[in-house]
């Protein structure tokens, strides 16, 4: 017998085994490619798993297993949860994308869910944060506050998510402040945090008095607060143990409205495969709270930047834009598609240096 | 007190009691480590021994043992015999991942060509991706002396920055809007190496290592050369005079060793894991060391092991999903299980004898 | 791109910083390593020094506790290690791996309650008039204490293998273990003191990352500095005063790598991260003439058998 069948045979087995006994209670796995213990892009999700929990109780069992390596261990982790009966799957990392579409088609009943990734089947969706919202609030605040006109940036790796970051930031800062400048270091890591402090003290030593990161842990923060005078950024949770100063906002990814929703989807069987791109209007991104270490006018006016992407009047990407090079990119007016936002590959004009291929 | 008397000769029956005491040892004191968190220890022990083998999905999880065990008996196996002659190859891990980039660098190349060779083709380039990254450490240590442990270990960062490098560059699939990694080799039917027979885990992989164990039993027993490693090792100045030439034994060693564990790399890009992407690595090359001691160095013992670790990994996953255990708890765990399984090895090689005051 | 923007004088104030867990853990392993052992396991006693400072830190408010926890946290674990290579006679290379991941294991499990805190902050000494001084200033007398600690680690550890008996003993044990034992040396107990001296520093090395270059308390924060370390010593041939120069050769190649970055040298990211590496290995080969390093017995099990 071929596996598939065997599997889905397995599979229909213990949905009617399970049917009989406890029909109403819906089954969520998480994969999460870090330890929930990271606290950066893993604690956000699991606190979504949490939230899920805490809404729906009796009704949902949640699972999750921590540390999974992209490849075929996230898909065997898949695999095992989809045969233990979970009815719907969150497979949280990009590298997870390849093998959340082989085991999908495995098991067509059971929902999933891939994060940040591209690739839909009818039974995947796709969800993703439109964290270049948040990036153009901090380039505002950032352009506004900064006084050596020098920005640090720690990116991870030079990928679109990241680029796109750098750019609405950039952007931002400079509409405020013509003179900014960008300093962006490469960090290529997700995950060191020694090597993000190294970063942080690097930028402030070259004058940047404003650092934003890429990067999930909370080392440049605590760098920026030996230096005295440096403001940063919460990057994917609040980091709110350095507000006021140096941490005067964050990005916060909050994943938990909508794991309610797919939950929810799925018990009331309206589930149905989407490709989500959320940003601060569904709540998706959170701005953290601005500190009193922000002006009150800047503040306002970081508010009602926040307000307007919320109602949809103002798109971060909005032209004239050109591109490094100098060539058109968006003509007055006119706003970035979604396509070209999510391979973004380019600096915008007034970036210095390269990409590193 | 209790005194140590080395054993004229290995203890047969120990040696065959020692794994199963150490793992019994194991289940006791992780199962009070799981206690401790607040989980039933008999089923969490029950969850990862039980479960992958004849649980009600071992159907699945039992060719799950192979593609998980796999490369790191190749792997293994390769360092095992360095091992032997006291050459300290630590680097597998840099190996495993310059085979993986030639190999799957040799198959973008043709894509997307469809015929026969290209599979084939691949495994060289697997091959000589490892080969030649071994090669380093072995020729700086013939020429200058210098030390392979360091060497070796340094390359495997040197080498991940490179994975880091061509997936953002030049292997990055021009297809993938822009994100890090390759094409995948699973919708590229000449590249892929698929399981032989569906849903067996079988695939060149694990047949590669299979074979492995058997060159490496017949090499070390009924070869010339084996003689000469196993001489090298535990007499190096004998080896010295019966003709052993220490330069080509080195290289010999560590280009093997680089070599099966290129191939490892090569088919795990290929097959279980798709595709060449920044975090491909998952540590395989470190653990396949552990594999190598647990094994005793011995073919059979490396196969046994790294069916073991293969179990824990396995097991411990579904632990952790079915009982919410932290997989840093599973981690523990394992090193418990090492933990035993070295320190009752002592049994093999020595008595334990009570004995009265010594006499100075 | 503006190299000018580049200080000097704070490129070699923040590589001391960054040198400074690698020279701990480096200076622990080379004494473990005179005494003939090999213990692979320092990235995992690090991890447990590092979380054992911080937790201790965090419920006391004194880094003082915290740093003595870490070097007592590092120092049990590395007692599993005396366990299994000097009682059970286990292979030292296995046996190292084993433990670091038990470490890893081991301190993402206490470290569960201590995920967002942040800890007191390390106090940095702040002599008056010489912390002013340019240049002299900010390189030596403004950093916290544990990197003079650090620093006078080595000098200790130089002048005891050199000078006293205890140092003899323990090259003696390093050397040729069944000679050793014949003039009646214990090399067992000096053994075991040596791995815990190791751990203990090892220890205090994941400490400083935890609560000083970091701080802060995140799963697998170490990030495999340990592995350097065990690279340092080796690099260092053995030898106390060249650890410390081989730390500040890493710490300052990455320090250097990141400034580059921000001064706009397009130089591959991923070359400049190798760098430390390639020149290590290079040192590497231009060092293996001196052969003199190497500790004979290094590595290998002892047991006496009458």
């Amino acid at each position: 017998m071929k596996l598939t069948t065997l599997l889905a045979t397995a599979a229909m087995a213990l949905g009617m085994a399970t049917a009989g006994v406890a029909q109403d209670k819906t089954k969520v796995g998480f994969v999460y490619v870090g330890p929930v213990g990271d606290g950066g892009w893993t604690y956000e999700h699991d606190k979504g798993r949490q939230a899920v929990e805490a809404e729906f109780g009796d009704q949902v069992e949640t699972v999750f297993v921590e540390s999974v390596p992209e490849g075929p261990d996230s898909e065997r982790v898949m695999t095992q949860m989809a045969l233990d009966g979970a009815d719907l799957i969150f497979t949280t990392s990009f590298g997870y994308m390849d093998p959340t579409i082989n085991v999908a088609k495995k098991f067509p009943k059971v929902k999933f869910e891939h994060a940040t990734g591209y690739k839909t089947a009818p039974n995947v969706s796709v969800y993703s944060a439109r964290f270049y919202e948040g990036r153009a609030v901090q380039g505002h605040i950032a352009g506004k506050m900064t006084k050596s006109n020098v920005v640090g940036y720690i990116g991870s790796y030079p990928i679109p998510e990241v680029i796109r970051g750098i750019n609405s930031a950039y952007i931002h800062a400079k509409k405020v402040n013509p003179d900014v400048e960008f300093k962006i270091v490469w960090a290529y890591t997700w995950f060191d945090p020694a090597k993000e402090a190294d970063a942080a003290k690097v930028l402030i030593e070259q004058g940047a008095d404003v650092i934003l990161q890429h990067t999930d842990s909370t080392a440049p923060q605590a760098a920026a607060q030996d230096a005295g005078n440096v403001i940063t950024f919460g990057q994917a949770s609040d980091m709110s143990e350095y507000a006021p100063m140096p941490r005067v906002s964050s990005i916060i990814d909050n994943w938990a409205p909508y794991y309610i929703a797919r939950t929810k989807a799925v018990m009331d069987g309206s589930w149905e495969s989407v490709n989500t791109w959320d940003g601060i209007a569904q709540g998706m991104v959170e701005i953290g709270e601005i500190s009193d270490a922000v002006p009150a006018d800047v503040k306002e006016e970081a508010l009602a930047m926040k307000a307007a992407m919320a109602d949809g009047s103002y798109h971060p990407f909005t032209g004239p834009l050109n591109k490094q090079d100098g060539s058109d990119w968006l003509a007055e007016g006119e706003t970035a598609d979604d396509g070209t936002l999510a391979g973004m590959n380019f600096y915008v004009e007034g970036l210095d240096g390269e990409i590193p291929q | 007190m209790i005194v140590l008397e080395k054993r004229p000769q290995p203890s047969q029956a120990w040696s065959l009691a020692t794994p199963i005491v150490a793992v019994l040892a194991t289940m006791f004191f992780g199962g009070l480590l799981f206690a401790a968190l607040g989980k039933n220890p008999v089923e969490s022990i029950m969850t990862i021994f039980w479960e992958p083998l004849f649980g009600e999905f071992s159907f699945y999880y039992r060719p799950q043992l192979l593609v998980k065990g796999a490369p790191l008996v190749l792997i293994a196996i390769g360092l095992s015999l360095g091992f032997k002659a006291g050459i300290w190859n630590i680097g597998a891990e840099g190996q495993y991942i310059m085979g993986a980039i030639v190999g799957a660098g040799v198959g973008l190349a043709f894509y997307p060509l469809e015929a026969w060779y290209i599979f084939p083709l691949m495994v060289i380039g697997g091959a000589l991706g490892g080969w030649a990254w071994a090669m380093i450490p072995a020729f700086l240590k013939v020429r200058f002396g210098t030390n392979e442990i360091l060497v070796s270990l340094m390359l495997v960062y040197v080498a991940e920055q490179m994975l880091a490098s061509v997936s953002l560059g030049l292997l990055k699939n021009p297809e993938g809007f822009g994100f890090p990694g390759s094409r995948n080799f699973q919708s590229y039917a000449s590249a892929y190496n698929a399981e032989l027979i569906e849903g067996s885990g079988m695939h060149w992989g694990v047949v590669a290592a299979l074979i492995a164990v058997i060159f490496a039993y017949v090499l070390l027993n009924r070869h010339m050369l084996g003689f000469h490693i196993r001489l090298t090792g535990e007499a190096p100045r004998a080896a010295r005079f019966a003709g052993v030439n220490p330069a080509r034994l080195i290289l010999f060693c560590l280009g093997l060793a680089g070599a099966l564990a290129g191939l490892a790399g090569l088919f795990e890009v290929s097959g279980p894991s798709g595709q060449i992407t920044i975090d491909f690595n998952v540590g395989y090359g470190f653990t396949a060391i552990i594999v190598a001691f647990l094994g005793r160095l011995h073919p059979v013992g490396i196969l046994l092991a790294g069916s073991l670790m293969a179990l824990t990994y396995i097991g411990g996953e579904i632990a952790q999903s079915e009982l919410g255990l932290p997989a840093a708890a599973i981690q523990v765990f394992q090193g418990m299980l090492l933990f035993f399984l070295l320190a009752f090895d002592l049994l093999t090689n020595y008595r334990l004898r009570l004995a009265l005051k010594e006499v100075a | 791109m503006d190299l000018s923007e580049i200080n000097p004088v704070l490129l070699i104030a923040s590589l001391m910083v960054a040198a400074t867990p690698l020279l701990l853990a480096a200076i622990g392993e080379l004494v473990v390593e005179k005494a003939g052992v090999l213990n692979l396991g320092v990235e995992g006693m690090m991890i447990i020094g590092a979380i054992c400072g911080f937790a201790i830190t965090v419920e006391t408010g004194s880094t003082l506790f915290g740093f003595v926890a870490a070097a007592v946290g590092g120092a049990v674990l590395s007692l599993l290690f005396v366990l299994l290579t000097q009682v059970a006679l286990a292979n030292q290379v296995a046996s190292g791996l084993a433990l670091t991941l038990f470490g890893l294991g081991l301190s993402a499990l206490m470290g569960q309650s201590y995920v967002g805190v942040k800890p007191p902050s390390t106090p940095e000494l702040n002599i008056p008039w010489l912390s002013d001084l340019p240049v002299v200033g900010p390189i030596l007398f403004s950093h916290d204490l544990v990197l003079y600690f650090g620093i006078g680690l080595i000098a200790v550890v130089w002048a005891v293998l050199k000078y006293t008996r205890l140092g003899l003993i323990l090259r003696a044990v390093g050397e040729n273990h069944d000679a050793a034992h014949a003039l009646g040396y214990k090399v067992i107990r000096i053994r075991v003191l040596a791995i815990m001296f190791g751990g203990a520093c090892a220890g205090l090395g994941g400490a400083y990352i935890s609560l000083v270059r970091v701080p802060q308390w995140t799963e697998g924060m170490t990030a495999g500095i340990g592995w350097i370390a065990l690279a340092l010593v080796v690099f260092a041939s053995w030898k106390p005063w060249r650890v410390l120069l081989g730390a500040y050769l890493f710490g300052g190649i990455t320090v250097l790598q990141l400034n580059l970055q921000a001064a706009g040298v397009a130089i591959p990211v991923e070359y400049l991260a190798m760098s430390p590496y390639i020149i290590t290995i290079l040192v590497l080969v231009i060092l293996s003439a001196d052969k003199s390093g190497a500790p004979a017995s290094l590595g290998r099990i002892f047991h006496a058998s009458h």
